[in-house]
């Protein structure tokens, strides 16, 4: 029987090298390549007859656009609207990431830690610039809590700035972690079905039935969580306090 | 899909866009419902995986730091077990932070300020 991560393998379709550099077109790519063409493809069918009374499609879109939106407008505020192509883009990408993977024979990209801290770096790079060019220096001032004597200052500093720099490891580790121990549950239960014959496999494919169910929920939270994270990292660099 | 006897008139569908309006345009600065949202964000499994996750990056990312900043300096082994403990204490604040429904962002001191105001204006808000 394959291994339980034998899913998660790169395997190269295309082969491309350039340079003594493996730029080979992988499964990987593939999916990603999917998952940036269907939403592209799907808000193109659904933006094209723009009615004030929405059609189905145009409800989805408008549904997934306020969504978004009110997320960006709770938690960062106004301002943040301007930052709602890049959030939505993200949360679109990653969510696709994670239901693609819940397709049999598909892969889960957001299974790859390269993939989920590419993104989680590109944020927390955007994120810090963001509050250098609004702050200035006085960006710096976060590291520091508000009312905190003085004396505290060479423990608090360090630790302040341990848990920002922290902050792309967590975001992207999250989504990793849950992703990839999910897909390893799923094929460990699946893989005592099989073991255990019709009699002895009806318990598993019960258990199995479930937490499929819940990767489902798994998928969606966790594009939602890296989301809402973005937010909120984002109206710290807008609004410190 | 609407049916003609449900079709809105025009007062209420102004009624909605000011609602709407109303929305769009309040809370400048992180609106008055966003923690609550956030907080539920989670769910048991989700605030669990948070806290395990967020203690083990940090103590890495004081790790991490602890060894660059000793080769840079030359000083193995002390910048690491600084930076070691440093993280761990991050990764604690951190955790604090989570339970507490305070922002996830850095400063717990201001994060603290922040929730006592936001609370304080919600009491006022009700009382007055």
């Amino acid at each position: 029987m394959a291994s339980p991560v034998e899913q998660f393998t790169i395997k190269p379709l295309v082969p491309i090298h350039v340079a003594g550099i493996d730029l080979s077109f992988t499964n990987s790519s593939l999916m990603m390549v999917a998952a940036v063409l269907l939403p592209a493809t799907f808000f193109w069918f659904a933006t094209a007859r723009r009615t004030v009374v929405p059609g189905r499609l145009q409800s989805v879109a408008e549904i997934l656009y306020e969504f978004i939106a009110n997320m960006i407008r709770d938690n960062v505020g106004k301002e943040g609207m301007k930052y709602f192509p890049y959030i939505f883009t993200l949360f679109v990408f990653v969510f696709l990431g994670n239901m693609i993977g819940m397709l049999p024979y598909s892969f889960t990209f957001t299974s790859h830690i390269a993939v989920t801290a590419a993104l989680a770096v590109a944020i927390f790079i955007v994120v810090t610039i963001i509050g250098f060019a609004k702050h200035g220096t006085h960006y710096l001032r976060m590291f520091f809590p508000h009312g905190a004597p003085l004396a505290t200052a060479p423990i608090l500093i360090p630790i302040e700035l341990i848990s920002y720099l922290s902050r792309p490891f967590s975001l992207s580790v999250r989504l990793f972690a849950n992703m990839t121990v999910g897909h390893i549950m799923l094929k460990v239960l699946a893989g005592f079905v099989v073991a255990l014959g019709i009699v002895g496999g009806l318990m598993p494919f019960a258990v199995v039935l479930g937490i499929t169910v819940l990767e489902f929920f798994i998928a969606a939270l966790q594009a939602y969580v890296f989301t809402i994270l973005t937010c909120i990292y984002l109206n710290d660099a807008l609004n410190m306090h | 899909m609407t049916r003609p006897d449900e079709t809105p008139g025009p007062d209420e569908i102004a009624a909605r866009l000011a609602k709407v309006r109303a929305r769009d345009n309040a809370g400048t600065t992180a609106g008055a419902d966003g923690p609550q949202g956030r907080g539920q964000a989670g769910s048991g499994l989700g605030i669990g995986m948070r806290i395990s996750i967020e203690l083990v990056t940090t103590v890495a990312v004081g790790g991490a730091l602890g060894y660059g900043l000793d080769v840079w300096w030359g000083s193995a082994p002390a910048a690491m077990v600084v930076c070691l403990l440093f993280g761990g204490a991050a990764g604690v604040s951190n955790a604090y932070r989570v339970v507490k429904g305070l922002d996830d962002s850095v400063g717990l001191g201001g994060a603290i300020a922040r929730k006592e105001t936001k609370e304080g204006n919600k009491s006022r808000g009700q009382s007055g």
